[in-house]
């Protein structure tokens, strides 16, 4: 357990370390009399590809520089020194922010940013500088999605320390939010954890038991799960040697939200350990829909158009079960929401068709 | 059945029908008339004298006339050359009785303008004008003046003699006019701000009814020298004209009345044209008659071209030239391409100093650019153009260039659209000259001529006339280049301040993240980046 507990504070370390040595790069720089300069990978389009080994997008070899004697670059180099110093102090003193708040703070500085978005790219050029992402730095965005099971916590914010919380204390879930993603992982009775697409399906799980019946922690992801969120899937999966398990709506949208956890998004290639590649998407497939009879609705063009995108997308080749699914998919042309399976009564879902389910 | 009727009218007569010629069309329109034509005599008499104008207007109200017009009271007051008092009735009651028939540059050429006014205040109010003057000498002489409307004669209704004590010089005009000021003063306001601009030599003050007082304060004292009297050129003359000169020359010979009276014609120009309008003959003693297309020219010297002895011309006396003979002289003098361009010794034309002088102390602009063209000629009137850019400062700015127009120091206040300028300024490529239409920029056209080359008697806009329309594009070119010139320079110093501004800025600030982020006390020295930026600049990409 002390081996946890220390694995959050390196981490912590480490991002520290990582910006104070950008600093000190840029101060030995200027101290040396001349212009500071930087390279970090280029997230351009060309250079971003899946990589198979590693299961996720990576950024390529091609690099940018950013220097201070360009007229164009200092503006940005100087708000990405800003964006480092304020990450630094967020921290060192373990304080949180949002990305709203980082466009705020700026104007402390005198350093003001254009709009929302040009604070987001500064804070993005900053995670992929340093390999960090901004929630390393303390840098979140809104929560929305929830845990709930038995798995015990030691929370780590200033005020909480040593607390520690039960998460099955509160039958609406626990937040996942800076509070929660930054508390050691102390002890869990689960042996798996699973992800679902929607909050009512979640609450329903709870009000199931199926927490106990499955010994598992329940995820709401609501909707695309947020990178917080993504990144404590993969702790609990690394941590604590727990299989993941990821129910979604039977349609292109859903699946494509169980594999953004399972392979992460293009966006985020700069970044690692924000995808779980071991785990496992669950359903709705295309072929549950066939063997459980359930209600349907067409699919709709958007759908249909979805579906031809993903079937070309990388990430979907590693397992043949997504080429499978998506060619039913565009046979059958229906979907089905997870809710479907309420026609065969409130507890089906739960009797029948998870453990049949999780068996696989 | 009604029968037609015949009658002489005179030509006060005839303007007093016709007023909307000489510009008193409506009731505004005639109180800007009045005083812009006095103020106009009495530049021109200051400038004759060479004097430095000063001149003094005001229009005082003295009583509702109808729902829309009011009677004034206007004076006019100058220190011009003065009028000598056996004119001055005439001068004032007299329609197309002047000075200025001749051909020099003047701003007036009717000879009408000071003569409408008095005639528009009488037939308006039925009140006599109140003429003073005083060539400096030791009387001052004044007159009380009506005007024998149908017989174009002056009424002396009284006359004064009074002791110059002062050695005042001058004339002063009051006489009492129907109008309307309200509508009238936006345009009299303009032709005072503007006239103060071509004539920066000039003391202009200007009090309205309403008392308020306009200053234009002159910024020299240098003036143009005043245009000299010319005749007429070959290329400008009319059958008229011809006859007129024919009826009171002495000369008897053709190449006596062709150099004795027109503009830069001398003997040998006037011995070869002579020979081009077979208006010569010459004989050999030894030989007869040489026929003109057999003569030799030598050093401007006719010979035979058989013996190479030097032939004797006669030319017929000019008193006995046909009508014919007059009109196919006249088509020749036209016709005849080696006549030299008038001289433009005869125009007076501001020059560089004055007119930026003028701009300057008017428009205050930031940047300001004049120039002048060389002389030019159109239908045998030489004419010079006159050009000025002015940028910012307080040059206003109303999305499109603010023109304004002068021919022979008078301001053109109507018909903007009419005038071959307008036109030469909307078909410049003006982003050739990094110029856009919203900048504040106003450009000054002053064209000066014996005969400025007005589209109509209203005298309000120049003819698009080639001649006219290449010089005026000519100069604008000229002043827009260096115009582009000064833009591109302040561009580029406001780019090098807005670059520096920017280093400054933020190298400081990247310093001071950097040694907080390292953990450092000392921060580190940037001056020298900062100077580095500044000596070399640095490089952009």
């Amino acid at each position: 357990m002390a081996q946890k507990k220390a694995k959050i504070i390196e981490r912590r370390n480490e991002v520290i370390n990582g910006l104070q040595t950008f600093g000190t790069q840029i101060y030995n720089q200027l101290d040396q009399g001349v212009f500071p300069t930087i390279n970090m990978p280029s997230r351009s389009t060309d250079n971003i590809t899946y990589d198979s080994v590693v299961r996720q997008y990576i950024l390529g070899e091609k690099a940018v520089s950013r220097s201070a004697r360009n007229i164009r670059h200092i503006k940005p180099f100087t708000q990405l020194a800003w964006a480092a110093m304020f990450s630094n102090e967020l921290t060192t003193q373990r304080k949180t922010s949002t990305l709203r708040d980082v466009y705020y703070s700026a104007q402390a500085y005198e350093m003001t940013f254009t709009d929302q978005q040009e604070s987001n790219n500064i804070i993005t050029d900053l995670e992929t500088l340093t390999g960090f992402a901004r929630e390393d730095f303390h840098i979140f965005p809104e929560e929305r999605s929830a845990i709930f099971g038995d798995l015990n916590i030691g929370y780590t914010v200033p005020g909480y320390e040593g607390k520690t919380l039960n998460l099955t204390s509160h039958p609406d879930g626990v937040l996942i939010g800076p509070a929660l993603t930054s508390s050691e992982l102390l002890e869990t009775k689960a042996d798996k954890v699973i992800a679902i697409e929607k909050g009512a399906l979640f609450t329903r799980f709870i009000e199931e038991n199926v927490h106990n019946k499955h010994k598992a922690l329940l995820i709401s992801c609501g909707g695309q799960a947020p990178r917080q969120t993504r990144s404590f899937i993969r702790r609990l999966h690394d941590e604590l040697n727990l299989p993941v398990y990821i129910l979604t709506d039977g349609d292109p949208w859903g699946m494509h939200i169980a594999q953004v956890i399972i392979s992460g998004s293009a966006n985020a290639a700069h970044l690692r350990d924000l995808n779980t590649p071991d785990a496992v998407w669950s359903g709705v497939w295309a072929s549950d829909i066939i063997e459980y009879k359930l209600p349907t609705d067409p699919l709709d063009e958007v759908d249909i158009k979805r579906l031809y995108e993903l079937q070309k997308d990388p990430r979907y080749q590693n397992d043949p079960i997504w080429q499978k699914e998506i060619k039913l998919f565009l046979k059958i042309k229906r979907k089905a929401e997870q809710e479907a399976f309420s026609r065969y009564g409130l507890t089906y879902i739960v009797d029948e068709y998870l453990p049949t389910k999780l068996k696989n | 059945m009604a029968q037609a009727t015949f009658e002489e009218i005179s030509a006060s007569d005839f303007f007093y029908r016709n007023r909307d010629i000489a510009g008193f069309t409506n009731p505004s329109r005639a109180i800007f008339a009045a005083i812009r034509e006095l103020v106009e005599n009495s530049l021109d008499a200051a400038e004759s004298q060479k004097i430095p104008p000063n001149i003094y207007v005001r229009l005082s109200f003295e009583g509702e006339a109808s729902k829309d017009t009011q009677i004034y009271k206007l004076r006019v007051e100058d220190n011009g050359s003065g009028i000598q008092p056996r004119f001055i009735p005439s001068a004032f009651g007299q329609v197309l009785f002047g000075s200025k028939y001749k051909l020099k540059q003047m701003r007036g050429t009717f000879g009408l303008g000071g003569k409408m006014a008095v005639l528009y205040g009488q037939i308006t109010t039925h009140q006599p004008a109140f003429v003073t003057s005083s060539t400096g000498q030791a009387k001052i002489y004044s007159f009380k003046l009506m005007m024998d409307i149908q017989r174009n004669r002056p009424i002396i209704l009284d006359r004064k003699v009074l002791i110059n004590k002062d050695n005042w010089r001058g004339t002063i005009v009051e006489f009492t006019l129907e109008g309307d000021y309200l509508r009238a003063m936006p345009k009299i306001l303009d032709y005072f701000k503007q006239t103060a601009m071509v004539n920066p030599y000039a003391n202009l003050t200007f009090v309205d009814p309403k008392g308020r007082l306009y200053k234009f304060v002159r910024a020299t004292s240098e003036m143009p020298e005043p245009p000299k009297e010319t005749l007429p050129h070959p290329y400008g003359v009319d059958v008229e004209l011809l006859q007129r000169l024919i009826q009171m020359t002495t000369y008897n010979n053709m190449t006596d009345f062709l150099t004795g009276h027109f503009h830069r014609v001398g003997a040998v120009t006037a011995l070869k044209f002579l020979i081009f309008s077979d208006l010569i003959t010459f004989t050999c003693r030894e030989h007869g008659k040489i026929p003109l297309d057999q003569i030799k020219l030598v050093d401007n010297k006719p010979l035979c071209p058989t013996c190479g002895k030097e032939a004797q011309s006669s030319t017929k006396n000019p008193k006995r030239l046909s009508h014919e003979e007059i009109v196919r002289l006249m088509q020749n003098l036209k016709k005849y391409k080696d006549f030299l361009p008038p001289d433009a010794s005869c125009l007076s034309p501001l020059g560089e100093e004055l007119l930026k002088a003028g701009v300057q102390k008017e428009l205050y602009p930031e940047y300001l650019v004049v120039h002048q063209r060389k002389p030019s000629t159109y239908a045998g009137h030489p004419f010079i153009v006159e050009m000025a850019i002015a940028y910012g400062g307080g040059v206003p700015k109303r999305g499109s260039f603010v023109i304004y127009r002068f021919a022979n120091k008078i301001p053109l206040l109507y018909d903007e659209a009419s005038d071959v300028s307008y036109r030469v300024i909307s078909a410049m490529n003006w982003r050739r000259y990094k110029v856009a239409p919203d900048m504040p920029i106003a450009i000054v056209i002053h064209i000066c001529s014996t005969k400025v080359p007005y589209k109509t008697v209203g005298k309000e806009f120049i003819a698009d006339r080639p001649e006219v329309r290449r010089e005026e594009a000519n100069a604008i070119r000229e002043v827009a280049r260096q115009l582009q010139h000064f833009l591109s320079r302040q561009e580029h110093v406001h780019m090098e301040k807005k670059r520096l501004g920017i280093f400054g800025k933020y190298l400081p600030k990247i310093a001071q993240f950097a040694t907080t982020l390292a953990r450092q006390e000392r921060v580190p020295d940037i001056d020298k980046l900062l100077k580095s930026v500044q000596k070399y600049g640095a490089e952009e990409s």
